[in-house]
């Protein structure tokens, strides 16, 4: 790659890797982390990171989220910029953070809160926004459709930044999806306490996923994808799932 | 009346009571086909057609904030402006009525009903009188309430309940339509022709014919508002058909339910309102019917107009700082439209005349959170957010989800989700902990090995349709520290 295609130099981020994502997807951040230091950032990992608190808050636990917000601010207010691969962990950051500090009247930590959630940038925020970029050098020979999750759309407003990033993608046959815009039916514990809504959505999704034609769906959430997944692994559908990150890590050398 | 006094909580209604929670009803909704169909097809119809008009629109936004603070602005100075409201009919010669309850409200409007004597009453379509339960309150004693809007019609004649604000019988498609006018109309008045087929034009015509000998013959009508403007003593009826004119211009005596969110300071506020009312709810440019009255006048229309302000619950919604939003609804019901849950359950599963979105705010703080649906609406919603998307006034209905979400955690006090909620609190408000908890996952993934797991033992709700992701057998934090040492704090 040229100098010129390296727009991260000198860009010190924080990867907020969200506690789904560091238990269950790891796979995804390391992506991301190959990814971003591919692109000249220096990637740092605190470890003193936890959870966003959006299970807790969005199950009528906001109280019991206090705790981790205050942590989240600690470990993160030093950073110019913190990504994280979760359209919905960073949503929760941008939008739920400050109301749960509101809420507990606690002046002091709203200010570092009010100060801290807006450089915490989905992954196709970072990479088009910051870093200008939306060729980032992948390659992915594959038949990809895009699922837009609800929390990156409707929350975070990302538009169309992940599929510039996807269009800019060599070897991709990306086709698309229809309604896309439509939520998959995951939803957080709604996927547990209203299950049969839950996968009728999610049956939606995935004969319109089927009907693409696509091997691979693609998504910016990991939770929204074990849902979608986990219905068309069961029906055998000859679809498999990755994470944009991973996707956009992907090279001839070292394919996803 | 001062605005931050808490009222009365509605009481549950009759109809709607022991209704199962949410979850359970919507089972049974999902497995009915017809409907699934049925619905599909007409939420994606009127979806399409807002998204176009609505896109027509380059002040979209600036109408939107228009809308919600000419509701702020009444909501925040409620008595002030009902006052004045009161002030305006009676000086154009209105009765004004004020109602605590649904029970108060009705018991009004029946003595307006005895008063003028008659057996009979002819309906404008209404939410308000829907939710007081006005037809059974009439029925009851003995006075027959003729629903004219022809949804309202196909539901009343059905003996159904609505499932829709806008369309209450989004449910039925054209051939059940067909089969109720047959089956039902000769009990109640003019017959369905015999050779009656499911073509929209004569299903029309079928009740066109049925309704009018009773506007023509009705001596007193019952409507709701959509609007109600403070300064001018107007009340607004909104409408597609015509019927609901008829009513509104034929009989001597009109009453109009209006529920006291209605009111609108100024006459000038009716300009955004008018603007994002037919687009959000028809997906039309302008709706064909808007009739307006301020009080009565000599010769021309209703001589004995009555206006009942009806609370029922609200002032308790209006008490509080984040639910107060859900008093700016203007019942357009474009929430509904756009919702993937109400889309595959239809509104019968949500208990109550207020379905979808805005009924799962709304129908919790009206009647509080004791029963059984109540208790699950604020859960019936995967957060997707397109509603707060389409809604008008630019309710936050997502943020008012999870407000309400709360609530219901601190009436239940200890469940074991509180405790499980609690554990997870504790585990990952500490990353050694948390990672302590994360090596149950990878010994999971190790054990596994990369197999695909297809049930799991207490986690049915998820594996009886879905696969499982397979936990990985080293943590990211793991390698990290492996691969990049304690480089980073
Ligand atoms: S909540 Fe908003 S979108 Fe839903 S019916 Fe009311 S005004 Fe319309």
């Amino acid at each position: 790659m040229s100098a010129l295609a390296r727009p991260g130099t000198d860009l010190r981020v924080a990867l907020f890797a969200t506690c789904f994502n560091d238990t269950m997807w790891p796979d995804t951040l390391k992506a991301t982390v190959r990814l971003l230091e591919r692109l000249g950032c220096t990637v740092e990992f605190p470890q003193a990171q936890t959870c966003c608190g959006q299970m807790l808050t969005n199950t009528g636990y906001g109280a019991k989220a206090l705790p981790l917000v205050r942590r989240f601010v600690d470990v993160f207010e030093g950073y110019d910029a913190v990504v994280a691969p979760s359209g919905s962990c960073v949503g929760s950051v941008r939008h739920q953070h400050r109301g749960i500090v509101e809420l507990a009247g606690d002046d002091r930590l709203a200010s570092r809160v009010e100060h801290t959630v807006p450089k915490v940038l989905e992954l196709s925020e970072l990479l088009v926004d910051v870093l200008g970029v939306t060729d980032v050098g992948a390659w992915f020979p594959h038949r990809v459709t895009y699922h837009p999750t609800c929390h990156s759309l409707r929350m975070l407003r990302v538009g169309d930044r992940p599929l510039q990033l996807l269009r800019a993608v060599r070897g991709i046959d990306l086709v698309e999806l229809p309604g896309a815009t439509e939520c998959c039916g995951f939803g957080g514990t709604f996927a547990m306490k209203n299950a049969d809504v839950s996968v009728a959505m999610g049956s939606d999704k995935a004969r319109a996923v089927v009907g693409t034609g696509a091997e691979v769906l693609v998504a910016g959430d990991n939770s929204c994808l074990a849902h979608i997944g986990g219905i068309l692994g069961r029906q055998r559908a000859g679809v498999r799932h990755l994470h944009l990150a991973e996707v956009l890590a992907s090279t001839e050398e070292d394919p996803a | 009346m001062t605005t931050t006094t808490p009222g009365p909580v509605q009481q549950t209604s009759l109809v709607f009571v022991g209704m199962p929670k949410f979850p359970t009803a919507a089972r049974e909704a999902l497995a009915n086909t017809q409907q699934r169909r049925n619905l599909r097809h007409a939420t994606h119809t009127i979806r399409d057609k807002r998204a176009r008009v609505v896109a027509e629109v380059p002040e979209w936004e600036a109408l939107r904030v228009a809308g919600a603070e000419a509701k702020d602005e009444a909501l925040a100075h409620l008595g002030d402006y009902l006052e004045q409201l009161e002030a305006s009919l009676t000086a154009n010669g209105a009765t004004v009525h004020w109602a605590r309850d649904a029970a108060e409200a009705n018991a009004i409007v029946l003595g307006i009903v005895r008063d003028q004597q008659v057996d009979e009453v002819v309906k404008v379509k209404s939410m308000a009188t829907q939710e007081i339960e006005l037809n059974e309150a009439l029925e009851a004693a003995g006075v027959n309430a003729w629903e004219t809007d022809l949804a309202e019609l196909i539901v009343q004649l059905g003996h159904d309940r609505p499932s829709h604000i806008l369309v209450p019988a989004i449910h039925r498609n054209r051939s059940e339509v067909r089969d109720i006018f047959r089956r039902e109309m000769a009990a109640v008045g003019r017959p369905a022709p015999e050779d009656l087929t499911d073509e929209p034009a004569r299903l029309a015509e079928a009740a066109r014919l049925h309704l009018r000998e009773k506007f023509l013959r009705a001596k007193v009508a019952v409507s709701g508002a959509n609007f109600a403007v403070a300064e001018t003593g107007t009340l607004v009826v909104v409408e597609s058909e015509g019927n609901g004119r008829m009513c509104l211009t034929l009989p001597e005596t009109l009453v109009t339910v209006v529920g006291i969110e209605k009111v609108l300071p100024r006459w000038d506020d009716l300009a955004p309102m008018l603007q994002l009312l037919p687009r959000s709810s028809t997906g039309e440019r302008m709706n064909p019917y808007t009739t307006m009255w301020s009080g009565a006048h000599d010769g021309d229309g209703p001589q004995d107009v009555h206006v009942v302000l009806l609370d029922n619950g609200r002032s308790h919604v209006l008490a509080d700082r984040v639910g107060r939003q859900a008093l700016r609804c203007i019942r357009c019901s474009a929430c509904l439209n756009v919702c993937p849950v109400y889309e595959r359950t239809g509104g019968h599963a949500y208990g109550s005349v207020y379905p979808g979105p805005i009924g799962a705010v709304l129908n919790p703080q009206l009647r509080g959170t004791t029963s059984e649906v109540d208790k699950s609406l604020p859960y019936a919603s995967s957060l997707c957010g397109a509603c707060f998307d389409a809604c008008p006034v630019r309710i936050d209905i997502p943020e008012l989800l999870v407000e309400l979400r709360g609530r219901v955690v601190e009436q239940e006090g200890r469940t074991a989700e509180s405790a499980a909620m609690a554990a997870a609190a504790w585990v990952l408000s500490d990353p050694k902990r948390l990672a302590a908890a994360q090596r149950a996952a990878t010994t999971a993934g190790r054990v596994i090995g990369g197999r695909t797991v297809r049930a799991v033992p207490g986690l049915g709700a998820w594996t009886d349709a879905r696969d499982v992701p397979t936990p990985p057998t080293e943590t990211f934090r793991q390698w990290w520290a492996r691969e990049r040492g304690q480089g980073s704090r």
